[in-house]
């Protein structure tokens, strides 16, 4: 079964940079469970718009850094 | 896994238990007794409490085992077990949105068998029969959308 989502993200490289911050302290920062943080980095689950604008706060990145949507193909 | 889903856990696990026993109690006369005079009354009712008793039961045992998880390990707070958010509403929602669709399904089949003037027995039975499989195939869609997102 393909990824149910297009969105992609970079959270995990992003997690690496931020002194290897882990996805438990992600989830706490953000709110949510650290499952759904697994799930959206491995493109299983699309977040909100206020949960990806709270991921991208957590890097202090703007959100097109942390999620990307490929150009549709003409 | 998040407690939303170890509770969808318990609940699933609950339903397929009670309802095996029922059947079995109560399915097990069908062919020796006449279906007007087998007493399913009682067995139906305390199957839908024992549903109740044994999910909050199941909940509690195993809110107590993540928080001790929780305190062994020290990953997280103890007060931080039970934490849920969107991905578990959207999930649940989507569960529920499914387990009605199939149990407005079952209910027609419900009261054609009614119109069709069978007896209680099997009226009462396929109510029941119907909500049990409605929150099994809701419980299901649940836990796949756990473990393959959507």
């Amino acid at each position: 079964m393909g990824k149910p989502t297009r969105v992609t993200n970079s959270i995990r490289a992003l997690r690496f940079a931020a002194d290897e911050m882990t996805q438990a302290d992600l989830a706490d920062r953000v709110g949510v469970t650290r499952q759904t943080i697994i799930a959206i980095e491995q493109g299983r689950y699309s977040p909100s718009l206020e949960v990806a604008f709270k991921i991208a706060r957590a890097f202090g990145a703007p959100l097109d850094e942390v999620f990307h949507y490929p150009e549709e193909e003409s | 896994m998040s407690f939303e889903e170890k509770l969808t856990w318990v609940s699933t696990s609950v339903t397929v238990i009670v309802v095996l026993v029922y059947a079995w109690l109560v399915g097990g006369q069908i062919s020796e007794t006449p279906v007007g005079e087998i007493a399913y009354q009682g067995p139906m009712i305390a199957a839908a409490a024992a549903m109740v008793v044994l999910t909050i039961i199941g909940a509690i045992v195993t809110a107590i085992g993540a928080a001790v998880s929780a305190q062994i390990t020290g990953e997280r707070s103890v007060y931080d077990i039970d934490r849920s958010d969107e991905r578990d509403a959207h999930i649940s929602r989507r569960g529920d949105i499914v387990g009605y669709y199939v149990s407005s399904v079952l209910m027609f089949g419900v009261l054609v068998i009614t119109m069709l003037q069978f007896e209680y027995f099997w009226i009462a039975n396929g109510i029941f029969t119907a909500f049990a499989i409605a929150g099994l195939v809701s419980s299901a869609v649940k836990l796949v959308s756990y473990r393959r997102g959507f």
